[in-house]
């Protein structure tokens, strides 16, 4: 349409003109600090002989890592260490987003709670840990408290359960033969279980009779996994921690390092998980639990199908971030040494190879891609969730 | 005649249904679950209450030269009074404590005026935006004036917290806003730039920028040309919290209605003259709680420079402990840190709750 009307305005007054102008300003300007960037990067890594590449990676690299779960051994490569390291922060965030979302939810039912005690002692729980510095409750917590436990040979005992300085001894689960077994039969009673979900939907929506699908499953999956478990000649043996004179061997044993991290971690996260539930619940209108009410359902069913369905629809967006967070604070446990991606390659590796561009940029790469699925993953969880509107 | 109805005066309600027993009951002791879960929340408040008073004030030592003076058996509170100064102003000489003091006061004193009516508000923020880092930054680090030259590695502790917080989020702030601009911008190359950069930000951890801050930068600049590491960390800790305000601003300008955009169009104002007279004051107003949140985050974000070497107020108490006089102080090291960070977070996000609550000009939707 523009083309009929014989535009007054100058070639620089025109919108589009601009634009057009403006955004090529601003690419030659991106395109030339790069460059400017790149040139001065190669110039410097010439001057001070600091190779490229990611040859490095097959170079062994000599230095120990305290948790391992693969095999590791200072004989390992560079690669090896980059693996071990991602699993380690992989691990502690994973376990650290199922603890933070358990005390989250719990912190924040509890905030709302009708007694007065506590509730005031959900809102001083939250109110503390949100505000102060993750660093600082990974210290309190690794240099503080668990500092103080005692020495191994003054162990605090629980029956198998020993703990010390050192760190948590308990018995290590050992997998016999038989234990294929058991996995098989775990994951049939899953299926069945779904099947007997899926079953119980459809009879309900022809004939409208309702059946505990899910505790049924629940039962279906434990007592089917433990007959199956006997059945296959009970293929779990344990090796118990011992302690002996001066130190506790055997078993299995979380290091205070892992045990720092995860705490400081799920408890910091957990905090603000509890305010988006209590946010998420307050949202629902109490309308809406009162209309549920009339129509005579029970409280637990209220909860359940009218209230929770519509809080998860406000909560999940910020648990997403929350979640995100607390990945990417995983990276604070290189403060006191907890062996994750930060401290082995971005800390010992860059040290010893000196090649920053390299090792940071895989360490971004790898939080870019954890951070990028995580979000990927709740952004399908939320669209399924969503309300189906018009 | 009409005959007056004069009721009987009401009988008070029954005792147990007001006052404090029928708080009690109804809060404390409605039924079995509330019945225990008081029970085990007092069971809670007993185990950790009165052994932290205990620990804290009763048992305490107040003074001393080292750790052997805390015989007591609690909180060793001369470990922190004899690192006092250390924890305020990091390695700064103590003759010149007063140039960090006299700075403070005066951006107190400036940001106190606000509160003044008959003050020209614009003048202030040019003062305080414009003159006041100047001066700071003479005061601080000295080198004229006969004022002696304090190198930057000196500043610590929590001067070192403050400065960090504040420049963050005053220099974040005007770069968020630009970018948040950007991101909804119409121009494909302007947008894509934006988000790509935030993105990216928000995508990686703090650690990994402040790393690249103080590992990376250097390489990327030409010889000879290389500044202190205070400054580098102080560009990433302002470009990371750029991309969080970004986000944070975008949902405030999302939230403007479009009659407004188009309003301003109708009006004939340029594209900057209707942002910045008419949908920023709206969108900045919306979202000061999101804003003071980034600042907490932050400020609480400040003490990975530790990470990298430099000692802000946790640094410099994390090296304190290490002190073989004070060994076995550092739950006192930390509980003095925690208070701090407690009272200033605590206090802002009150003060951003209060600020929201005098400009909510009942202007929200839904």
């Amino acid at each position: 349409m523009s083309e009929n009307i014989k535009s007054n305005t100058s070639f620089l007054n025109d919108a589009g003109n601009r634009a057009l102008l403006f955004q090529a300003v601003l690419l030659v300007v991106v395109l030339a600090v790069g460059y400017y960037l790149f040139h001065n990067l190669q110039a410097n890594l010439q001057t001070q002989g600091i190779s490229t590449g990611f040859a490095f990676l097959n170079e062994p690299a000599g230095f120990p890592i305290l948790i391992h779960l693969i095999e590791y051994t200072e004989a390992g490569t560079y690669g090896r260490a980059f693996l071990v390291a991602l699993i380690n922060t992989i691990l502690i965030s994973l376990m650290g987003i199922v603890l933070a979302t358990i005390i989250g939810v719990i912190m924040g039912l509890a905030r709302l709670s009708q007694n007065w005690l506590v509730a005031r002692l959900a809102t001083v729980y939250i109110e503390t840990l949100r505000n102060l510095p993750l660093l600082l409750q990974m210290f309190f917590w690794y240099f503080a408290v668990l500092a103080a436990l005692p020495h191994p040979r003054d162990s605090i005992v629980f029956g198998d359960f020993f703990l010390n300085k050192r760190g948590i001894y308990s018995p290590n689960p050992i997998f016999e033969d038989g234990f294929g077994v058991v996995i098989f039969g775990f994951l049939a009673t899953i299926v069945a279980s779904i099947g007997l979900v899926i079953w119980a939907k459809k009879r309900q929506t022809r004939t409208g009779l309702w059946f505990p699908a899910y505790w049924s499953s629940l039962g279906i999956i434990v007592i089917g996994t433990i007959a199956f478990y006997f059945l296959a000649g009970s293929p779990i043996t344990f090796d118990l921690p011992e302690a002996s004179r001066f130190n506790v061997k055997g078993g299995m044993v979380l290091v205070p390092e892992f045990v720092a991290v995860l705490v400081a971690l799920s408890t910091y996260t957990g905090a603000f998980i509890a305010e988006i539930v209590r946010a998420g619940i307050l949202s629902v209108s109490w309308g809406q639990t009162e209309a549920a009410r009339s129509l005579g359902m029970r409280d637990s069913i209220t909860q359940r199908l009218i209230v929770l369905p519509q809080a998860l629809r406000v909560i999940i967006p910020p648990l997403t971030s929350q979640y995100l967070n607390l990945a990417k604070n995983s990276s604070l446990g290189a403060a006191i040494a907890y062996p994750e991606l930060v401290a082995v390659v971005m800390g010992t590796t860059l040290n010893q190879t000196g090649q920053a561009i390299e090792t940071i940029g895989l360490c971004m790469l790898v939080y870019g891609t954890l951070s990028l699925s995580i979000s990927f993953f709740m952004n399908w969880y939320n669209k399924k969730m969503s309300l189906i509107e018009r | 005649m009409a005959i007056e109805f004069k009721p009987s005066p009401s009988l008070p309600p029954p005792s147990n249904a007001v006052g404090a027993t029928a708080w009690i009951k109804n809060n404390l002791f409605s039924s079995p679950l509330n019945i225990f879960l008081t029970v085990f929340s007092l069971y809670i408040v007993y185990l950790l209450v009165p052994p932290a008073i205990q620990w804290a004030f009763i048992d305490a030592t107040w003074s001393g030269e080292s750790k052997a003076a805390c015989t007591a058996g609690g909180a060793c509170w001369a470990f922190v009074a004899s690192y006092f100064d250390q924890f305020m102003y990091g390695l700064y000489p103590s003759a010149e404590y007063w140039r960090i003091n006299l700075a403070a006061i005066m951006l107190v004193v400036l940001v106190g005026m606000f509160a003044i009516k008959a003050v020209n508000k614009m003048l202030l923020s040019i003062a305080i935006i414009v003159v006041y880092p100047v001066v700071a930054y003479f005061l601080f680090a000295g080198g004229i004036f006969g004022l002696e030259i304090v190198e930057t590695s000196l500043w610590g502790g929590l001067f070192l917290t403050t400065l960090l917080g504040i420049v963050g989020i005053v220099a974040s702030l005007p770069l968020g806003v630009v970018l948040a601009l950007g991101r909804r911008s119409n121009m494909p190359i302007v947008k894509s730039v934006c988000v790509v950069f935030i993105e990216t930000v928000r995508a990686v951890p703090l650690i990994t920028i402040l790393f690249m801050a103080s590992v990376m930068i250097p390489l990327f600049l030409p010889d000879g040309l290389n500044f202190n590491k205070l400054l580098r960390v102080l560009i990433g800790i302002t470009l990371f919290s750029a991309a969080y305000m970004a986000e944070v601003i975008r949902g405030g300008l999302q939230a403007i209605p479009k009659g407004q955009y188009e309003a301003a169009d109708a009006m004939g104002l340029t594209y900057w003259q209707s942002m910045i007279l008419v949908i920023l004051p709206q969108a900045l107003k919306l979202v000061i709680p999101g804003i003071v949140n980034t600042f907490i985050g932050l400020f609480k974000d400040t003490t990975l420079v530790y990470i990298v070497g430099m000692f802000d107020l946790l640094g410099r108490i994390q090296s304190a402990t290490h002190d073989a006089n004070w060994l076995g102080t550092t739950a006192e090291g930390y509980a003095f840190a925690g208070f701090i960070y407690w009272v200033i977070c605590f206090g802002m996000s009150r003060y951003s709750m209060a600020v929201e609550r005098k400009l909510d000009t009942g202007h929200k939707r839904n």
